[in-house]
């Protein structure tokens, strides 16, 4: 055995080291584990000082010990490799394994051990940790709102509806694999807004927009039919005079008696709230920002100096202002620029707002993938022979999209992290259902459950909406 | 047609705003501006209560929603330069520390964390009177937090003094990348910096009769049980609890700026770098950061100004920035919906427009110079 030089650990006396260096290491884990789970100070003989410090300076030494380059076992190299690779390393990782430590205890006890369960009212939380009673007791209400117990199944079904009918993609066979997009963009929105109308509110099947929103539909798929070079005037022409139509001369006042669905009762918007509010704004919002970010998109490199400006206009003006100030505007501005007989349902002027707020977003970011196209590949489409619209549809945009799947994956997070904000109109999702039990009488002082509770929720979503992403993101990508 | 289509919505919509206005009774005009506001606001930078107008309640909210975002700023800054540096590190702890961090702070929506922050855990901080002193002259407490003023005596001598300290080492700097061109000799730029800026405001305490002293917050009772601090700089709870939660959240996205710019400058880049013989301290300096700069930038400009208009959620916990004061009370008050809320936008508007003008300018200044 050489002779052991202690400010040099060197390969010739490794497992001197070795044994003496993950021994320091293990004391001084050993000391913090033990003061933080069974609040036990081994050194408490110390000086308090200096036994706060020891165990990251017998920590140190030990890994300065221990840090031996290639000593030829395994572990120790990785070890060596990850988190010990100099003086600095080697201080900042036994601080973080002591912080971890440190912090498991109080949080363990906060969420579990100390925390109660059972009961249900505030008596049963007397002790140190949280009260999940307090949700248990809120469930309801931070779930629908102000949504009527009994008539709750509704939302539960259409959204299980919804989920089952969105899910059709994955079950769709080769045969029908190309109507998907058609699907997904027109017919799936419309049967989500038919389910939230007449399920979730019990409107009546017939009502004031129902002829606007036939007729437009009934104009789009004949418009399929039209040959392109009348198309401009058909638009102009045929949805209007439909509406005519079907106002005047087709449905009766007594049809839109007869189509109120019997048993279901009427809930106004104002008592919709919870998680399930988040569920149905985001949706909404996703649905309509998406379009119209790209007709923007489109607009902002057209070859029409008014469209082109209008499109910068409005997504830089959009850009520019806080969300909170847009829903302030559609509270209280937007009102005043329409008849005074007319009204729009505060969730729809909220949906509106939003949608045309991440709209300039979503515009932006796929403007980034327009740009990042090759010119030549719109060329070779013009040279194909294609229009504006067979070019964009078939060539560009499908390539443009697939760039940006993680840019506008971020903008749908930002969406659904923004729903909360709604507050200022007076909805109230899940964050604003917290802030109403927060003030409850019976149920005070149990603020920090609730939003730790809300926090959790929000985090799965975003948490599984961003893995999703990425897994889309591999899944469609291309070689250049 | 897009003209007329454009121009028949805007005359539908300022024939039924008028409409409107006539039926309530609400005449148009920015006139109130100079009337008197008759409220009062809690937190204020400049001297303002009810007998002010509303053009100053206006620069009230406007200075309040700027100061939380200067703070905010710099401190997402640091922290999300750190963290996206530590995310980067090889150190297997603290990559996935920093992971845990981003990942964690980024799927929660910031106004939950504004809520969190400031009705759960501020409320759990001590009453004024049970408050322990930090390092035995600030307090934190449920009322907010208590540092301690700066009272200057000649004050000027001493602005003057780290005025000179920076053009000297502006001109130092100058000289010596001039020292470095012609002749190739190092100047240890850092040290003589620092020594610069050390010296000479020590010096203006010295000889030039600059005195410093602290104005420390003193513990007071206004009435059996409350006590408040007297004396001092107080900052109200809702600009701590608003502040952390804008840099905690923002410092996510900075951080995955910073480490999306400092991947993508090329491996070939160093190892050229260092085949040339540079040190890893120049190596950093004069090849990696200018061009992950590049990179880092206009992403982070955006976060900045994401930063400033999300400070708008102030209003949730009703510190007193701009959407407050201007869009909420004075809003309340005067009933000039259009005014109040068109010139709350305009002026988010022009705020982000200058900030990325100058974000802009700084870009093309910076840009590669292709051939």
């Amino acid at each position: 055995m050489s002779k052991i030089n202690f400010l040099k650990p060197d390969k010739s006396n490794l497992y001197t080291f070795l044994y003496l260096g993950s021994f320091l290491f293990f004391i001084s884990v050993l000391d913090v584990l033990l003061n933080s789970f069974f609040s036990l100070n081994i050194t408490g003989f110390l000086p308090g000082f200096l036994s706060f410090l020891l165990p990251l300076i017998l920590g140190f030494i030990g890994l300065y010990f221990i840090r031996i380059e290639l000593s030829g076992i395994k572990q120790l190299d990785l070890l060596n490799k990850h988190i010990n690779t100099n003086n600095f390393n080697a201080i900042l990782s036994l601080l973080i394994i002591f912080v971890i430590l440190k912090s498991i205890p109080p949080i363990l006890s906060w969420f579990f051990v100390d925390a109660s369960f059972a009961g249900d009212s505030k008596d049963v939380c007397t002790g140190s940790g949280a009260c999940w009673t307090y949700i248990k007791v809120w469930i309801r209400r931070f779930m629908y709102g102000m949504y009527p117990n009994g008539e709750q199944w509704r939302i539960n079904l259409s959204f299980i509806a919804l989920a089952l009918l969105g899910s059709v993609g994955y079950f769709a066979t080769d045969k029908f694999k190309k109507y998907l997009t058609l699907y997904y963009v027109v017919i799936y929105p419309f049967i989500a807004f038919l389910f939230i109308f007449f399920f979730i509110s019990g409107g009546p099947v017939f009502f004031d927009f129902s002829y606007g929103i036939i007729a437009a539909i009934l104009s789009i798929i004949i418009g399929f039919f039209i040959p392109s070079k009348f198309k401009f005037y058909y638009f102009l022409i045929v949805p209007l005079s439909l509406y005519v139509l079907l106002k005047y001369f087709v449905f009766y006042e007594e049809f839109i008696e007869l189509g109120k669905l019997d048993g279901l009762n009427w809930v106004e918007t104002g008592a919709w709230g919870g998680l399930s509010l988040t569920f149905i704004i985001s949706f909404f919002c996703l649905i309509f920002c998406f379009p119209i970010g790209m007709a923007f998109a489109l607009g902002r490199r057209s070859g029409f100096p008014l469209i082109r400006y209008i499109s910068i206009g409005f997504i830089e003006f959009w850009r520019g202002v806080p969300l909170i100030t847009v829903l302030f505007m559609s509270a209280v501005m937007f009102p005043m620029f329409l008849p005074a007989d007319f009204f729009i349902d505060k969730l729809v002027r909220c949906i509106i707002a939003i949608s045309l707020f991440e709209a300039a977003y979503v515009a932006e970011v796929i403007r980034g993938g327009l740009q990042a196209l090759p010119r030549g590949q719109y060329e070779a489409a013009k040279s194909l022979g294609m229009g504006y619209w067979r070019m964009h549809i078939f060539v560009i945009l499908p390539q443009a999209l697939k760039l940006v799947i993680p840019g506008i994956a971020n903008t749908f997070l930002a969406l659904v992290k923004d729903t909360p904000l709604i507050f200022v109109v007076g909805l109230l999702e899940i964050v604003g259902m917290l802030n109403l039990a927060k003030t409850n009488p019976e149920w005070l002082g149990f603020a920090m459950e609730g939003y730790v509770f809300a926090a959790i929720i929000f985090w799965i979503i975003c948490y599984a909406m961003s893995k999703y992403s990425y897994n889309l993101e591999q899944k469609y990508k291309t070689d250049r | 047609m897009t003209v007329i289509a454009v121009i028949l919505v805007f005359g539908f919509f300022t024939y039924n705003a008028q409409i409107n206005m006539e039926n309530r009774g609400i005449d148009f005009g920015y006139g109130f501006l100079s009337q008197e506001s008759s409220f009062d606001v809690q937190f204020s930078l400049i001297e303002y209560d009810g007998s002010h107008s509303y053009f100053r309640a206006y620069l009230v909210g406007l200075l309040n929603t700027i100061l939380v975002s200067v703070i905010g700023i710099i401190f997402a800054t640091i922290l999300g330069v750190l963290v996206g540096i530590a995310r980067l590190s090889p150190n297997y702890l603290i990559n996935k520390f920093a992971a845990f961090y981003v990942e964690f702070f980024r799927n929660i929506p910031l106004l939950l964390q504004i809520f969190f922050w400031y009705f759960a855990a501020l409320r759990a901080l001590p009453l004024p009177q049970d408050a322990e002193a930090m390092f035995g002259i600030s307090f934190l407490t449920i009322k907010g937090l208590y540092v301690p003023a700066f009272i200057w005596q000649n004050f000027n001598i001493f602005f003057y003094s780290v005025v000179a300290a920076i053009i000297a080492i502006i001109v130092i700097r100058v000289r010596a990348k001039k020292l470095q061109e012609t002749q190739g000799k190092q100047t240890p730029v850092l040290l003589i910096s620092i020594g610069l800026i050390l010296i000479l405001p020590i010096l203006s305490f010295l000889i030039g009769g600059v005195r410093l002293s602290f104005e420390v917050p003193v513990l007071k009772q206004l009435a059996t049980t409350s006590f408040i601090y007297e004396g001092g700089v107080s900052l109200p709870p809702e600009l701590i609890a608003l502040a952390l939660s804008l840099s905690l959240y923002t410092a996510t996205f900075i951080a995955e700026c910073v480490r999306a710019g400092i991947q993508g400058v090329g491996k070939g880049q160093k190892e050229a770098a260092a085949s040339i013989g540079l040190t890893p301290n120049q190596v950093l300096k004069l090849v990696v950061m200018p061009q992950a700069l590049r990179i880092i930038i206009p992403p982070t400009t955006n976060q900045y100004l994401n930063l400033t208009k999300n400070s708008s959620l102030a209003a949730a916990i009703a510190y007193p920035d701009l959407v407050l004061v201007f869009a909420g009370t004075a809003l309340m008050q005067t009933g000039k919906a259009i005014e109040i809320v068109s010139i709350t936008m305009f002026t988010y508007l022009s705020l982000s427009i200058s900030i990325s003008i100058l974000m802009n300018w700084y870009n093309k200044k910076i840009a590669i110079t292709e051939k």
